[in-house]
């Protein structure tokens, strides 16, 4: 990938509408089409970065996040670092439109995550890293 | 990130403006349970201002909603755009709220 944002975010909810902003601008730097610029990149981000800060990092004391952005091929890479223990996509996954989990608070992140992106893939090795990868035209 | 709560006759209205996510759905909450508490049993949330919505704040309107109805009340949602629509759509919350094009057709709906 060539990176074109690296940034660390500190463990804290509150930074994410700063954080998503700034990819945001990057990516249109990108010329990511407006509809993916403006409402899968954002919502798709602030998903994986809620996810990383409340199950990740927050884990691990002052941890930071690490949020990098760029392109691969013909593709949007967005990848969010955190240096918690990991989870497994496809069980952590449900899908919230069933009639049994349509009406519970939680269970939507990853679920739109995988809808708004091209593909979601999750790799360890020092932490734990969620990369989104966006098809551009 | 800021909310606007006034009446319109029964209706409690509440103004969404930015975005609803993790970092401040807690707020929209509280400030829905409190009137909840005053005795309000019908709620207009009008987003014409909002952004985006993330999947927690999805999950706060969902669960408003679920304890207004418990209570014999009702939440009703107005002026979602075109990506929020489709963010209702995606996860099938469409089904689940009464939904109206604007805060007017939404109030003379209660």
């Amino acid at each position: 990938m060539r990176v074109a944002l690296e940034m660390a975010v500190p463990n804290d909810v509150a930074q994410i509408e700063r954080v998503v902003a700034r990819v945001v601008a990057t990516c249109a730097d990108l010329h990511v089409p407006q509809r993916q610029l403006h409402f899968n990149v954002p919502v798709a981000l602030t998903e994986a970065l809620s996810n990383a800060i409340l199950y990740g990092s927050a884990q691990q004391g002052d941890a930071l996040v690490t949020v990098r952005a760029g392109l691969a091929d013909r593709s949007l890479v967005l990848e969010v670092a955190d240096e918690g223990p990991g989870f497994d996509l496809e069980a952590c996954t449900r899908d919230p439109t069933a009639p049994e989990n349509i009406e519970r608070e939680d269970g939507r992140g990853l679920f739109l995550m995988r809808r708004l992106m091209d593909r979601v893939e999750r790799y360890g090795g020092h932490g734990n890293v969620v990369r989104m990868v966006l098809e551009l035209p | 990130m800021s909310f606007t709560i006034a009446k319109s006759g029964e209706v409690t209205l509440v103004e969404v403006e930015g975005q609803l996510i993790v970092g401040n759905r807690q707020e929209l909450k509280q400030r829905v349970l409190d009137e909840l508490d005053h005795g309000e049993r019908h709620f207009l949330i009008d987003f014409a201002r909002t952004g985006y919505i993330d999947s927690s704040g999805l999950g706060v309107l969902v669960s408003l909603s679920k304890k207004i109805r418990e209570l014999g009340g009702e939440l009703r949602l107005a002026n979602l755009n075109d990506d929020l629509r489709t963010l209702f759509e995606l996860t099938k919350l469409d089904t689940l709220f009464q939904i109206a094009d604007t805060r007017e057709r939404a109030l003379e709906s209660f």
